[in-house]
């Protein structure tokens, strides 16, 4: 993990202090990266582990699922995002004969340099003392290997239980995982006294950690809710993505500046095969949007049209399936969303006006030479170079003079 | 637009028995059927916008369960419980009037699951028992729940049903009763394809709404044209055409897409001053002025360069959705204009057919709409 935060920090600083920025070369060289990223997916056997997996990253319909197997051993699988991340999906399959295989003979093979491990519980499960157990077991060995890993926890088949008491449901089987991670990490920093016990994967770094200070939140665990049938799915995805992607305050301030140059509400970054939001930027307008979820939404509506056309135009599920749209709600709001770069779409949301909006839509067009750098590692040294000057320029004139449209009514 | 918004999931479950609005002239459609053979999921799915996985919790119904539908026309939904058999009931005894007076359309549910004898043989009656007094009922057999069930198999099962329907009435003498069949589930679109047919049959003057979609159709060369109630997703007209599931389902999946990004980003009031910056100099313009259509309007090109989708707001209600063929979009301009006469004749064609009673020479239709031809 230190390394990858200094990737991501190097082209905002670089582009704030000129002093700092050793050249376009180093840029380069950090751009040029590839980050690869161990992510371990794990969890008792037959609680959806690849059928989240197979929604997420290969565009299978919920309902589609039910035509997986149970994995065998370790499934393991590169997916590409974004050109200059690859995640190595490591989907290791549930069934007890394979979970005590990773705890004893693979342990090293497999917990070692762990940049993320997705939990996930089954709501549904029977026998949570022992699920927990499990849990417990697989939390001590990343510990012991990789102590910076961030673990997301999803308690996952959240659809089968009642509305109505789905909040309380969650609230409690949440409080009992932290607890659990809580006394787990406990154990293990009593067994290696001679280790410092840095911050890992607890807040409270006590030289005697005892189960009740653990209790409280650890910031590197995080709980979500999820269900394969609606969009809290994303959500949880979209936050575990989120800390991974490289360059992350370059995209953000870059389309900071898109977003006041074309005086948007709202504009997102959408991966192309996953449809996750890589990066957000909101006006303070745009903020007043009462739909928290809205991001997640978003994630789930495009992608389940992105199977319509599918199966209309009878083309492959990951293939891209559309170019254009534009939608214009009277005098309410203005959206459009278009293929972006290679790997993303962009989808903005603005006020209305048709001549706003058709200098918006060249606009983005415009700024596409921007964002170049997610499309992978492969960049030229005067590109990059180019590219962190806009990031400076901030708030301000984002766009070039001769690049930027007015955005005037045509008399 | 804030009847778009879509019914809370909670919502939907529980519709509490609106106060028996008034029913006069308004179509009513009847669901019956066995009990847990789908009606309830069916009403709730079609008309609550339940999402169909969540039709589980659902409970059976106690009593019959009225709804109003407010659309372009008023309809009622009647969700009888399957328990009570209403010709034959020693307890009550119903008001046949009241019930069946004003009735639409009958939609019988049948599980294909299931055993579907015992639900056959009801029908049959309930048949004969209609046909004697209300001979004009359309009755509508939903053979539902055949999401599961292979396409062979599907037709086999309403095959039998079909005649396992008319050798009985045949035998009671009764002849070429006004039975169709749908084949269906709450799981995929064909059953609000089949409510779509249902509802069809009640509009007025059908005829003259779906030669105005052929005729736009002919003028910008679009492949297939509906017109939506956007709130159910039913259809009430097409072009002339044929039938093609594939296109309504795209079409309907549009229709969603834009109820979603309604809801999400227009739902909400904005404050005063985003308002006064954006009427502002330079524009100095009212919003409603810089805009060129005051209703929704939306288009999205296929990645694959062909069949552009476009959509248009007719009213609250209604909205038109077109799928074009290949290089239409570079036109979009004068389909626009296109558009924009035919969403006026429509309008008037509705202003014209509503107080149907009251005005005799609705049938001359709206004026001829004078296409730009493209």
């Amino acid at each position: 993990m230190a390394d990858f935060e200094t990737t991501m920090g190097a082209p905002s600083a670089g582009g704030q202090v000129v002093g700092d920025w050793t050249g376009p070369a180093a840029a380069h060289a950090q751009l040029k990266k590839v980050k690869k990223q161990k992510v371990l997916l794990m969890g008792k056997s037959g609680s959806g582990k690849s059928s989240m997996r197979s929604i997420i990253f290969s565009n299978y319909l919920a309902r589609d699922t039910r035509r997986l197997g149970a994995t065998i051993d370790i499934d393991l699988s590169h997916v590409k995002f974004l050109g200059n991340l690859t995640l190595n999906l490591w989907d290791c399959g549930g069934q007890e004969a394979f979970m005590e295989n990773y705890l004893s003979q693979q342990r090293a093979h497999v917990f070692s340099n762990v940049g993320v491990l997705i939990y996930v519980f089954d709501i549904e499960s029977r026998d949570v003392e022992r699920d927990l157990a499990t849990y417990v077991n697989i939390i001590s060995a990343l510990v012991q290997y990789s102590r910076e890993a961030k673990v997301f926890v999803l308690i996952h088949k959240m659809d089968l239980v009642q509305p109505m008491t789905r909040e309380d449901v969650f609230d409690h089987r949440a409080a009992l995982v932290r607890r659990k991670t809580a006394e787990a990490v406990a154990i293990v920093q009593k067994q290696k006294p001679e280790q410092p016990p840095q911050a890992s994967l607890t807040t409270t770094t006590t030289p005697t950690p005892t189960p009740v200070a653990n209790n409280d939140l650890s910031p590197n665990l995080q709980l979500f809710a999820t269900s394969i049938w609606d969009q809290s799915l994303y959500k949880a995805w979209a936050s575990i993505i989120h800390d991974l992607v490289p360059n992350l305050s370059l995209i953000e301030t870059q389309l900071a500046s898109l977003g006041l140059a074309i005086d948007a509400d709202e504009i997102l970054l959408f991966e192309r095969t996953s449809f996750l939001v890589v990066s957000r930027w909101t006006s303070a307008e745009g903020e007043r949007n009462p739909y928290g979820d809205r991001f997640e939404r978003m994630s789930n509506i495009l992608k389940s049209w992105k199977h319509t056309c599918s199966k209309y135009t009878g083309t492959p599920r990951n293939a891209e399936q559309f170019s254009d749209f534009e939608y214009k709600m009277g005098a309410t709001f203005s959206m459009f969303a278009t293929k972006f770069t290679t790997n993303t779409y962009i989808l903005v949301c603005m006020p209305p006006g048709e001549a706003r909006f058709n200098s918006a839509k060249l606009n983005v067009a415009a700024a596409r030479s921007w964002f170049k750098f997610l499309d992978g590692p492969v960049v030229p040294a005067q590109p990059a170079a180019a590219a962190v000057p806009g990031a400076a320029a901030g708030a301000g004139s984002g766009l070039g003079a001769s690049q930027m449209l007015a955005g005037m009514p045509a008399s | 637009m804030e009847n778009r918004q879509r019914l809370q999931k909670k919502d939907g479950v529980k519709v509490p028995d609106p106060p028996t609005p008034h029913t006069k002239g308004k179509p009513r459609l009847l669901l019956m059927g066995q009990r847990r053979s789908g009606k309830s999921s069916i009403s709730s799915v079609v008309f609550h916008k339940l999402p169909p996985s969540e039709t589980l919790f659902l409970e059976s119904t106690a009593r019959i369960q009225k709804d109003s539908l407010n659309s372009f026309m008023e309809f009622q939904v009647w969700d009888f419980p399957g328990q009570i058999d209403i010709f034959d009931n020693p307890n009550f005894t119903f008001d046949m009037d009241a019930i069946f007076g004003e009735i639409g359309a009958l939609i019988w549910v049948i599980d294909a699951q299931d055993d579907y004898l015992e639900a056959v043989a009801r029908l049959n009656s309930t048949i004969l028992h209609l046909h004697r007094s209300y001979p004009h009922i359309n009755i509508e057999v939903f053979i539902h729940k055949v999401d599961g069930l292979s396409d062979d198999y599907r037709l086999d099962i309403q095959r039998d049903i079909t005649i396992r329907i008319q050798d009985e009435l045949s035998d009671q003498g009764v002849e070429n009763a006004p039975v169709n069949f749908h084949l269906t589930s709450i799981y995929n679109h064909s059953i609000f394809e089949a409510f779509s047919k249902v509802i069809q049959k009640l509009i007025p003057r059908l005829g003259q709404l779906e030669a105005m979609l052929t005729n736009l159709c002919r003028t910008c060369r679009f492949e297939k044209a509906y017109l939506f109630d956007v709130n159910t997703k039913i259809y009430i007209a097409t072009d002339s055409t044929p039938e093609d599931m594939a296109s309504y389902e795209i079409c309907s999946d549009y229709v969603d897409v834009i109820i979603d990004f309604t809801e999400v980003y227009g739902s909400w009031p904005r404050s005063q001053q985003w308002r006064k910056r954006l009427e502002g100099e330079p524009w100095s313009q009212p919003l409603e002025e810089q805009v060129a259509c005051e209703w929704a309007e939306s288009g999205m090109v296929l990645a694959d360069a062909r069949r552009p989708i476009m959509l248009r707001e007719v009213d609250r209600f209604l909205a038109l959705v077109a799928i074009m063929k290949e290089g239409s979009y570079d036109k979009m301009p004068q389909i626009n204009m296109n558009v924009d006469v035919v969403v006026k004749g429509l309008t008037e064609f509705f202003e014209i057919t509503k107080p149907k009673e009251l005005a005799p020479g609705a049938q001359q239709g709206p004026a001829s709409p004078g296409l730009v031809q493209g």
